[in-house]
């Protein structure tokens, strides 16, 4: 039993970071049907200058460790956020009226690009953050011993997913951004700024990315320039298993797919850890096509 | 278009092909050997992707089963690597066959993701020597060269004859193929199910036929890989390669033959140009990606439709 639930919160860490970066792909792809290949890239990039930031500024120092990481987590998310709006414009906004494939390569090679940039700044080795930036006790829940740093994770996410989800319901902005997913073309004519929304949500998506690549730098210690492809494609996964789209499906898709995967590994077989994730994935597929909470979307005639 | 100046292009390649050996170094000649290589899986894959508009992102597995298959006869059984080669595309088909029937009705991210976790479930259990056939994470090595008319393949050059041999061969079939009655409710598949389904075309069974297909080509690229390399291991049949696959036949111009071809010889040998750019390459090579895109959204050579003059209609012949 001790076991069981230490690899239920570690699941639902993980899937926490899952989740927030699926909320990217899912964002991007319910306003503009692309999948930004790019976004696992922008998540490490978050991790990076995560640690790059901390170790030059020193702000938990000077701020105090729950202050600095604040000012440093709004940090990061501000400057990835700014990649995003700048990806978009150079990588995707050329090609928005064209096949949606083409797009798709465009993506596959800023992903190459922002991936090799960042090893010719870094280095191919991994980086190793500070230790001790949040003191590293273990909180007792229930008599459970759970490391402080997994409850942060876990709470920080469903914090960000939750004040995304306010967002997009309750406020104007998020209903155009809402609008814009389900008709571009009638949006406009309503008088909403397309444009204007899609830089938002190329805003938005890659500061919650960012945002869980600090939490990974802080959460795991340590950061590799290629760990965007696998956590990209594992959270692709989980918005996919969600129902593409659909931002309540990015984050149960999230969380569920941590929690398999942790228990997976704990359970089955840790050297099929990564492919119980995509047999999940095939199965829920086969019984609903269009993921858990995706819609059923009538066939044009 | 005019089909003759598509021959003479054809005929000049071909030429050129043929004599590069007489010139090029045995480092060029490998090169070319790997564009050849990728152009024959680059084309299975255009059987699926470009004409069938199915988006397999996991074609690798396919690659991989076929390359397996090979090398598991050839060195467990002793059978001819070149006798296996239609064993081990069997072998792809069919699996193609089998894993695709339950998914194929997915719609296109879908289904390219869940070919995505295909071509992974396939690496790691490859990696996790399943059935302890596939030598775990070290691979299958001492693979036997091909022989050919008793004549045995070993150098470069002998290699590359053989590889463009199939690469011609295949253009052949895939080009007639294309025209086919198959070929063309594979296009309409692509451009509109729905009203390919109203007119009567089942769409499954194309779909699933044209994913068997494609992967049976590939299975048989990859026995003939694992001739050419004599050791083959798990990751050489990586998501990577399924990326680069797709990236091929996308810059290329999805569905067109010849623009396939250039977009292997592009993806496979532009790296190796940028080589003096030394660790930068990726990153040039990146930026080319997003450059091409841009400004050739169809593709190099994109797929041109045949056209159908009015003069045909009158007199009742039916195109080209």
């Amino acid at each position: 039993m001790e076991q069981f639930l230490q690899q239920l919160t570690n699941g639902l860490a993980v899937g926490g970071i899952y989740a927030l970066i699926a909320l990217g792909y899912t964002m991007v792809y319910g306003v503009l049907k692309l999948i930004n290949f790019a976004h696992g890239d922008l998540f490490t990039y978050g991790a990076y200058l995560g640690l790059t930031l901390l170790t030059s500024l020193l702000l938990q120092n000077r701020l105090g460790a729950v202050g600095g990481v604040l000012v440093l987590a709004a940090m990061v998310m501000g400057l990835v956020g700014l990649i995003g709006v700048f990806l978009e414009r150079a990588a995707y906004r050329p090609l928005r009226t064209s096949p949606r494939l083409s797009a798709v390569v465009s993506a596959l090679g800023a992903s190459i690009f922002l991936q090799n940039a960042l090893m010719l700044i870094y280095g191919a080795r991994y980086q190793v953050y500070p230790e001790n930036v949040l003191p590293q006790v273990a909180v007792s829940v229930f008599g459970l011993g759970v490391p402080l740093m997994r409850i942060v994770v876990v709470l920080v996410s469903l914090l960000m997913m939750a004040a995304l989800y306010l967002f997009v319901q309750r406020t104007k902005t998020g209903t155009a951004i809402r609008a814009a997913a389900i008709d571009q073309g009638a949006a406009r004519l309503m008088g909403i700024d397309v444009d204007r929304v899609i830089r938002l949500v190329f805003l938005i998506g890659p500061a919650l990315g960012g945002a869980a690549g600090l939490l990974v730098g802080l959460y795991y210690g340590q950061v590799n320039f290629t760990m965007g492809w696998i956590y990209g494609m594992k959270a692709f996964t989980a918005a996919i298993l969600g129902g593409i789209g659909n931002i309540p499906g990015a984050m149960v898709g999230g969380l569920l797919l941590g929690v398999i995967e942790a228990l997976g590994a704990a359970y089955l077989s840790i050297a099929w850890k990564d492919a119980i994730a995509f047999v999940v994935l095939i199965l829920i597929l086969i019984i609903r096509p269009t993921g858990l909470l995706g819609e059923r979307v009538a066939e044009k005639v | 278009m005019s089909n003759r100046r598509l021959y003479l292009s054809y005929a000049l390649a071909a030429a050129v092909l043929a004599a590069s050996p007489l010139v090029l170094n045995a480092y060029w000649v490998d090169v070319l050997n790997s564009v050849g290589l990728y152009a024959l899986l680059a084309l299975s894959l255009n059987l699926i992707l470009g004409d069938a508009g199915l988006f397999n992102m996991g074609h690798a597995a396919f690659y991989a089963v076929g390359a397996y298959t090979a090398a598991i006869l050839n060195t467990h059984l002793g059978l001819p690597i070149l006798w296996a080669l239609p064993l081990a595309g069997a072998l792809s088909a069919l699996f193609a066959g089998l894993v695709a029937r339950p998914v194929i009705h997915l719609r296109g991210d879908y289904l390219l993701i869940v070919t995505v976790g295909m071509g992974e479930i396939v690496r790691i259990a490859l990696v996790n020597d399943v059935f302890g056939l596939t030598g775990g994470a070290n691979g299958i090595f001492g693979i036997g060269r091909p022989s050919l008319f008793g004549l045995r393949i070993r150098r470069p050059e002998e290699f590359f004859y053989l590889i463009w041999a199939f690469v011609a061969v295949t253009v052949l079939l895939f080009h007639r193929l294309e025209q086919s009655r198959f070929g063309r409710a594979l296009n309409y598949l692509r451009e509109d199910e729905v009203a390919a389904e109203g007119s009567g075309i089942n769409t499954v069974r194309y779909k699933l036929v044209a994913f068997a297909l494609g992967a049976g080509w590939a299975g048989m690229a990859g026995s003939l890989y694992a001739a050419k390399m004599t050791i083959i291991s798990p990751e050489s049949f990586s998501f990577w390669e399924s990326v680069v696959l797709f990236l091929i036949v996308i810059l290329g111009g999805s569905g067109s033959i010849p623009g396939v071809i250039v977009g292997a010889g592009l993806v496979v040998g532009l790296p190796e140009l940028f080589r003096r750019f030394a660790s930068a390459r990726m990153l040039v090579f990146g930026l080319m990606m997003m450059i091409m895109m841009i400004v050739r959204p169809q593709g190099l050579l994109p797929l041109r439709r045949p056209r159908f003059r009015e003069a045909d209609l009158e007199s009742g012949e039916a195109g080209p």
